[in-house]
């Protein structure tokens, strides 16, 4: 179904969710992030990015939506049914998008809380933190201060830091580049991409920002009210003219749907 | 000035009720965003249990203390089981009239386990007035109300301890702030209710013990409970020391105004004047006193 070679570590297959019984908002969502790897799903508002994301770690439940067809595979095993802490426990956190930081906590405390659900330890915990304040020096000069007083760019890292805190091998990040300025988005993309790099952490990263989604992750879908209508290498979609046109924003002839132009495309994909 | 400083302190005595019972309801409010009608109820649940396991079992205190709190901690269980689960999502309206609803329930379950008769408590609290105070400072001052001060002192500092340096402190303050990132991270939300409604269960023992042993065991002591609203809009829905400097506001200024107004308006002030204190201060400073300043921005 997809070209990377290596083991996937999380597979979505023909997922479809609805919201209170009746709002059907993904309607067969097919995708896979290779062990170790960066994928990117990409799309407009509303496609169903961030339910996506939320179908997999299961903070599906607390918004009455619904997974109603499909199963989600995590390292050999259906998660569907699984809760939150659960899946947290089997080393899959999700990144909500907006950050949703402890406001009224520190940052020390709101990166302590991403190690809920661990047993291995105090010591084993605070060398993590140490850790974390290495990828993130800025969180460290900030550590008492309450997280709701920090930066836009500040407490997005703050909201990673927290999930890694729980030793995580997926990280689902939804959105990191919202609000922020270019020079942060590149710089928290840096960080994503270290921590892929020396810690081994995959990750599905839902983004609009398919510019820079593109250059760090190494595979990407697209997504489209509720369908994926392209994937692909992240190297060869930056190269397509679709792509191109309607999402990196070069190119012309005003603001098409890829409904329009690529039906072929889609049902072929959806015939396979 | 020695009569003034009798009735401050008295009133600070019952303040703390007021401030115990307050903060069940605050924690409870915090953690899960529902406002427990039933905590009242709880008090005297509570205190119907301890003394109903003494008297029937005759077993010393502290065991009857104890296995309250297990019943207590065992309801706590039981709410979120059979109430809450099922009704996690709905409108905050719903879970209000649900707890109506617990509170009807818990007061028949305490009658029928227990009977409806009014039962003393007797613990052993030392009672009378305090010989030191009235020989030093010639003021008098019930033992049993200073008793009841210092356990609540104790039990507040304790739970304070709790929150801010524990795992699971934590997690209840994340949760309070937002359940959604909390359930993010591997936070389980019924696990922090049952927590949460179990310290409440046991902050209502603890004021239910104090108060029944100044008056007895019964069905009136749910009635505290009403004071514990504008203790509430005093200090604010979701401040735990909101909740304690108001009940004791409300407790010195009820005492206060009952025997230096009282008169005037020909008394029982004492029955309405929290609610037009806690009336005067919502136009004032809706949030309350300490109410948790919103952090506005992204
Ligand atoms: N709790 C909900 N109840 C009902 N409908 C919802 C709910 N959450 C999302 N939706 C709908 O599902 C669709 C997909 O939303 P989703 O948030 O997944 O999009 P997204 O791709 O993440 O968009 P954005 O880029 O704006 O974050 C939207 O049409 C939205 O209105
Ligand atoms: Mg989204």
């Amino acid at each position: 179904m997809n070209e990377t070679a290596a083991q996937p570590i999380l597979s979505v297959n023909n997922i479809e969710v609805i919201y209170n019984h009746v709002i059907l908002v993904l309607k067969g969502v097919s995708l896979s992030v290779p062990e170790g790897g960066i994928v990117a799903l990409l799309g407009a508002n509303g496609a169903g990015k961030t339910t996506t994301l939320k179908a997999i770690s299961n903070l599906l439940g607390a918004e009455r939506g619904e997974v109603t067809k499909g199963s989600i595979v995590f390292k050999d095993d259906q998660v569907e049914a699984l809760s939150p802490n659960d899946l947290v426990k089997r080393g899959c956190i999700q990144v909500m998008e907006g950050r949703h930081c402890f406001g009224h906590l520190t940052v020390e405390e709101n990166l302590m809380t991403g190690a809920y659900t661990r047993k291995d330890g105090h010591g084993a915990i605070r060398d993590d933190l140490d850790l974390v304040y290495s990828y993130f020096p800025r969180l460290k000069e900030r550590r008492s201060s309450q997280a709701g007083y920090t930066s836009g760019g500040e407490q997005q890292m703050c909201a990673i830091g927290r999930a890694l805190m729980s030793r995580p091998n997926m990280i689902l990040l939804d959105e990191p580049s919202m609000g922020l300025a270019p020079q942060l988005v590149e710089e928290i993309f840096e960080i994503v991409k270290l921590l892929n790099e020396k810690e081994g952490v995959s990750f599905l990263l839902a983004e609009q920002n398919t510019n820079v989604a593109l250059r760090y992750a190494t595979y990407g879908y697209i997504l489209e009210a509720g369908r994926i209508v392209l994937d692909g290498d992240a190297a060869a979609l930056r190269d397509n003219e679709d792509v191109k046109e309607f999402y990196l924003g070069v190119g012309g002839e005003g603001r098409k749907s890829f409904r329009d132009v690529k039906h072929y495309k889609r049902r072929k994909r959806w015939l396979s | 000035m020695l009569f003034f400083i009798e009735t401050v302190l008295s009133g600070l005595m019952a303040g703390v009720m007021y401030s115990l019972v307050a903060l069940g309801f605050v924690l409870i409010f915090k953690a899960s965003g529902i406002f427990n009608f039933a905590q009242g109820v709880f008090c005297l649940f509570a205190a119907l249990t301890f003394v109903g396991i003494m008297e029937k079992t005759g077993v010393p205190w502290p065991v009857s203390f104890v296995l309250t709190v297990g019943v207590m901690i065992a309801l706590a269980w039981a709410i979120e089981r059979f109430l809450l689960s099922h009704l996690v999502n709905q409108e905050p309206i719903i879970l209000f009239m649900a707890t109506i609803g617990l509170a009807y329930f818990l007061e028949g379950l305490g009658d029928l386990m227990w009977g409806s008769d009014v039962k003393p408590l007797d613990i052993g609290l030392p009672s009378g007035a305090s010989d030191w105070m009235l020989d030093t400072f010639d003021i008098y001052v019930e033992k049993l109300e200073v008793v009841a001060a210092v356990v609540a002192a104790a039990l507040v500092t304790g739970l304070a301890v709790f929150f801010q340096k524990t795992r699971i402190g934590r997690a209840l303050r994340a949760v309070a702030d937002d359940h959604q990132a909390a359930l993010s991270v591997g936070i389980s939300l019924r696990t922090i209710w049952v927590i949460v409604w179990s310290v409440a269960g046991i902050v209502a023992l603890v004021a239910g013990i104090m108060w029944g042993a100044k008056s007895g065991v019964q069905f009136s002591l749910s009635l505290i409970a009403l004071k514990a609203l504008p203790v509430l809009i005093l200090g604010g829905f979701t401040s735990i020391p909101g909740a304690i400097v108001g009940g004791l506001i409300i407790g010195v200024g009820e005492k206060v105004a009952e025997i230096y107004l009282g008169p005037f308006v020909g008394g029982a002030i004492e029955n309405w004047f929290a609610y037009m204190l806690a009336l005067a201060f919502l136009l004032v400073r809706p949030q309350g006193l300490f109410g948790e300043r919103i952090i506005e921005r992204v």
